[in-house]
């Protein structure tokens, strides 16, 4: 179809008046100006506040003085490098999870739901009309000691195998690292299952019905065809629900139990809020930063789906 | 996999959406080797018939076989049917060399290299193997199309009608190419197209259809030639049709009455049920002269008086519209042998014909049936 649009625009149109075709030029830019004020106040100059933070000294009292002190990133990675790690683990394994419940999700959603494809959508997005915290305190009461869940999971003998592989610990969900990754994952699962939901729809269904022509069984044309084009509707939606998780501290705050799952989402706001040692936190925070779009980056560029770099 | 090789044969297939049958009862052989066009306007169930053979569509009712085995139900990466898609469907994120390699693959053949280079030699496309399907032409996509269905042999081809819209003039020489290599790989090709002229320089045999059923089933000269409905005769080419009445029955001839002019009609083109019928005739197939010179009509010719609306002088031959006495347009193509200079609008003319080339079709259906459908080239 693409090719049918290309037709040649007429070349020698009467040119314009010069006045109004002046003035049409900086209108991309006047359109520009609300988004870049937005972008310059609230992340362009925080960020750069918050980096001078992370080089400062000094204490709440005396007050904190930039003095380039980079030892503040040293002594931060050496003290918290396991929230680091655990972060990166628990937004690992919720990604995955998500990525394992959305694909389905959306793929029913656009190819088998026919009419009542709006009403799933509106349900995906449902939870949104509650807020993060109530929804995440939900999941205490989902999760409780002696909750359905709980004592499936522990009748079938999967509740042991969790905790051989250290997801849980004394028997029970809440407070412990699945907990958090349940959380986790259910927080983000829409961010995951809408991207998923766009690369499916627009998927040309033709080209399955191709692939069904040329002798591939329904598995084969899914793995040959459907995935690979749904591949930017994948690395987007982890993305979303990576990015999200990797800094996130109120599932480990209200269903992990700290220090034991501390995320450094929890160091930060503690150094933030409560130690109130601004140039740690500072320091944390642009690691973060860092190290996500490091990620991001290298993942971006194996998935090979240029269009999102 | 299934091998099978043979006549495609349908039999009294039938697919319903709802209330509307898109094909009604269609039975029809197409025959192994042959190139087999299904021509008809949008919406006559060409379309859905084709989706019924490669088996993305199921049968309401009735079957399918090649050769003796039954395909009606059998799954569509099973048959031995391959489409180029109207939409040519490439995989946009393969390549056009893995484009082409991909059934071989899907069938487990590992070493792919010679048939898919000798299948872009075919095509005229080597050397474009390692592009992508959006850094090719609308023509060069539809060669892929074509290329990716015919390494699967042994089997059946079937082609989706072509979007009209770019390399118009391509056409005729992708025409003659997939003439060449269907001739040449010698597989069964089925064609779907709305564009008669498409039909009738590829196909070995047109089968005309219309809201869901088969009209007429022939050679293009025999569906030219004798059309058996009035659908047929507007659709394919022109036709002058009149309004007439049987009135004698005996002999190889019948005879017709139209508005007290007798019009005689081989019994062989005889194809109205009733005695209301439509008697046709193609412009080309008849003369014109000077109503002065009715004396030199042929005996035994069908005349009609008319006078001449309009004449176009198109070097070969002069296109006129006459009008006939009770108002019908009537048209004729005259090439230009010797021009009769009496021969210009508003002169009065008799028309006449040999009755060999007059039919005679069954007036249930309208005068104008399949003239609407027949939407020009460029639009639709």
């Amino acid at each position: 179809m693409s090719a049918l649009a290309h037709v040649p625009a007429p070349g020698g149109a009467a040119p314009a008046p010069r006045a109004p075709l002046a003035r049409g030029r900086w209108v991309p830019y006047v359109l520009l100006v609300p988004g870049l004020l937005w972008l310059a106040v609230f992340f362009i100059l925080p960020t750069i506040t918050l980096f001078s933070t992370s080089l400062q000294t000094g204490t709440l009292e005396t007050g904190y003085s930039l003095t380039w002190e980079f030892a503040n990133y040293t002594r931060a990675w050496a003290e918290f490098w396991p929230q680091f790690a655990r972060s990166l683990f628990y937004a690992g394994l919720a990604t995955l999870a998500a990525l394992i419940i959305a694909y389905p999700l959306a793929y029913t959603i656009a190819f088998k739901a026919g009419r009542y494809r709006n009403v799933l959508l509106v349900l995906v997005i449902a939870p949104f009309y509650t807020s993060f915290l109530i929804r995440t305190l939900a999941w205490k009461t989902i999760l409780a000691d002696n909750g359905v869940i709980v004592e499936t999971l522990d009748r079938l003998g999967i509740l042991q195998v969790l905790s051989f592989v250290g997801l849980t610990a004394d028997d029970r969900v809440l407070a412990t690292p699945l907990a958090v990754i349940t959380g986790l994952t259910y927080n983000f699962l829409p961010f995951m299952t809408l991207p998923l939901y766009a690369s499916l729809e627009r998927l040309d269904s033709r080209l399955v019905e191709a692939a069904g022509d040329l002798y591939a069984s329904p598995f084969t044309a899914f793995r040959k065809i459907t995935f690979p084009l749904s591949l930017p509707g994948v690395v987007a939606g982890t993305l979303l629900t990576f990015i999200p998780a990797a800094g996130d501290y109120i599932n480990a705050q209200l269903l992990g139990s700290l220090p034991a799952t501390a995320m450094i989402g929890n160091v930060i706001e503690a150094q933030f809020l409560r130690v109130l040692d601004y140039p740690t936190a500072a320091a944390l925070a642009i690691t973060l930063m860092v190290v996500v779009v490091g990620l991001v980056t290298v993942y971006v560029r194996r998935a090979g789906t240029e269009e999102l770099v | 996999m299934a091998d099978a090789v043979g006549d495609l044969r349908l039999v009294r297939l039938t697919k319903t959406f709802g209330d509307t049958a898109a094909v009604d009862d269609i039975t029809l052989t197409i025959p192994q080797g042959s190139f087999f066009a299904l021509l008809g306007p949008s919406g006559c169930g060409k379309t859905t018939t084709l989706r019924m053979v490669a088996g993305l569509e199921l049968p309401t009712a009735g079957a399918i076989h090649i050769g003796d085995e039954d395909i009606t139900a059998m799954k569509p990466y099973k048959r031995p049917v391959n489409t180029v898609f109207q939409s040519y469907a490439l995989f946009p994120h393969l390549d056009i060399y893995e484009n082409v390699a991909f059934g071989l693959r899907r069938r487990g053949i590992k070493d792919v290299d010679e048939q898919v280079t000798a299948m872009l030699d075919l095509v005229e496309l080597s050397g474009y193997g390692s592009r992508k399907p959006n850094q090719l032409s609308g023509g060069q996509q539809q060669r892929v199309a074509v290329a990716r269905a015919l390494i699967n042999p042994p089997s059946q081809q079937q082609r989706d009608e072509p979007p009209r819209a770019h390399d118009q003039k391509q056409r005729p020489h992708m025409q003659l190419e997939l003439k060449r290599i269907q001739t040449e790989v010698g597989i069964t090709f089925v064609h779907v197209t709305h564009d008669q002229e498409e039909a009738m320089t590829m196909a070995d045999t047109v089968a005309v259809m219309n809201e869901g059923r088969i009209e007429q089933l022939g050679s293009p000269v025999e569906l030219y030639e004798n059309p058996m409905t009035t659908f047929v005769a507007n659709f394919l080419g022109q036709s002058n049709l009149v309004d007439a009445r049987v009135v004698d029955r005996s002999g190889d001839h019948v005879v017709a009455d139209a508005n007290g002019h007798r019009l005689a009609i081989p019994v062989h083109r005889m194809h109205a049920e009733s005695a209301e019928m439509h008697v046709g005739v193609r412009p080309e197939k008849v003369a014109l002269v000077s109503a002065v010179d009715e004396h030199t009509v042929p005996a035994g010719h069908n005349r009609l008086p008319a006078v001449i609306e309009d004449a176009s002088f198109l070097g070969v031959s002069t296109e006129y519209t006459l009008r006939l006495p009770w108002g019908s347009p009537f048209g004729v193509f005259a090439q230009n042998l010797h021009r009769d200079p009496r021969l210009v609008p508003a002169a009065d003319v008799v028309v006449h014909w040999a009755p060999e080339h007059t039919f005679a079709l069954d007036a249930s259906e309208p005068l104008d049936a399949g003239l609407e459908a027949d939407t020009p080239a460029g639009q639709g």
